[in-house]
């Protein structure tokens, strides 16, 4: 249970991101909804959020934006009183073969998936060394793992996030604090609703795409002090695709 | 008196006598890592109500580092 606990995730308006506010809240914690465009979406989650007895606020912030995440982690601070878990989701993909793709596109997916991780890690970290505890969560993905051809881009930013969480773990260690990444395989969201199903499910073991409920469910076990001795560790949630 | 109050967050933060730290004793000499020099700048911040940039501060003596906190209490 995750009673009395704050939360904070990016990317939380859709998708996997708002799978973990509703599963956090259901689970007794209080949520702060990172979002970066759609309004509408994160109300709803928000919405949601509340109907299951949760507190909880929507946050508009560009986490690959610095200045934007520290302001934004001092209003939920000032909101909630503190942070217990921060859930890094937000990413974004510019998938393109190297030869076709931009330098820009090869910037904004790694300065908002890599960067965007680290600027709401640092933001956080007074509030985690200050609490002497705490849960860091980064969404990074089998793409890390595999080198997806495409995804250069977002395949790089996600390898990064697992170094990223590896340095963190090892950091925080002696305040208590537990980092650990998630990636996941082919999760039905909007981010892979344009690729085609049955190709990929041939390639799963376990024959189905998985559900962001799936990676909730992880994340939710992350956070809870059942995983304390649990961290710099990155577990797949793939349904077998990158065994 | 900044120095002597710098003294006492450092001594308390170590769980050491006071009297064994002067000016010229360095953070190094104490066993100050990295994380604890955040922590204790935390607790700066906190005890003289200013805001501190870990990156900002090199020191390596506790009079050097009660010297740039006056410097930021200054501004």
């Amino acid at each position: 249970m995750l009673n009395g606990k704050t939360a904070v995730i990016t990317g939380a308006s859709r998708g996997i991101g708002a799978a973990v506010a509703e599963k956090f809240a259901h689970l007794g914690a209080n949520v702060a909804i990172i979002y970066q465009a759609n309004t509408d979406k994160a109300e709803d989650v928000c919405r949601r959020a509340r109907d299951l007895g949760a507190e909880a606020e929507i946050y508009k912030c560009d986490v690959s934006d610095f200045d934007e995440c520290k302001k934004t982690v001092a209003e939920v601070i000032g909101r909630f009183g503190k942070i217990d878990i921060l859930v890094n989701n937000a990413g974004i993909t510019r998938d393109n073969l190297i030869a076709m793709m931009s330098e820009d596109d090869f910037n904004k997916v790694v300065g908002t998936n890599l960067g965007g991780c680290f600027n709401m890690i640092k933001a956080c970290s007074r509030n985690f060394i200050r609490n002497k505890g705490g849960r860091i969560i980064n969404i990074a993905s089998v793409s890390a793992l595999l080198g997806l051809a495409g995804q250069s881009n977002y395949a790089a930013s996600k390898a990064g996030i697992i170094a990223l969480t590896k340095t963190a773990a090892r950091e925080f260690a002696a305040k208590n604090i537990c980092v650990n990444a998630i990636a996941p395989g082919f999760i039905t969201t909007d981010m892979t609703e344009s690729l085609s199903a049955d190709e990929i499910v041939g390639r799963i073991p376990l024959k189905r795409l998985g559900r962001p409920e799936d990676v909730a469910n992880l994340a939710a076990f992350l956070a809870d002090e059942a995983s304390g001795y649990i961290t710099g560790e990155t577990i797949r949630i793939d349904g077998g695709l990158a065994i | 008196m900044v120095l002597e109050k710098v003294i006492k967050i450092v001594a308390e933060h170590l769980e050491m006598d006071e009297s064994k730290i002067t000016a010229e004793t360095t953070l190094a000499d104490l066993g100050v890592d990295s994380l604890d020099t955040v922590e204790i700048l935390m607790e700066m911040e906190d005890e003289f109500g200013i805001t501190i940039d870990p990156g900002d501060v090199h020191v390596e003596k506790v009079g050097e580092l009660a010297d740039y906190i006056a410097s930021v209490m200054d501004k």
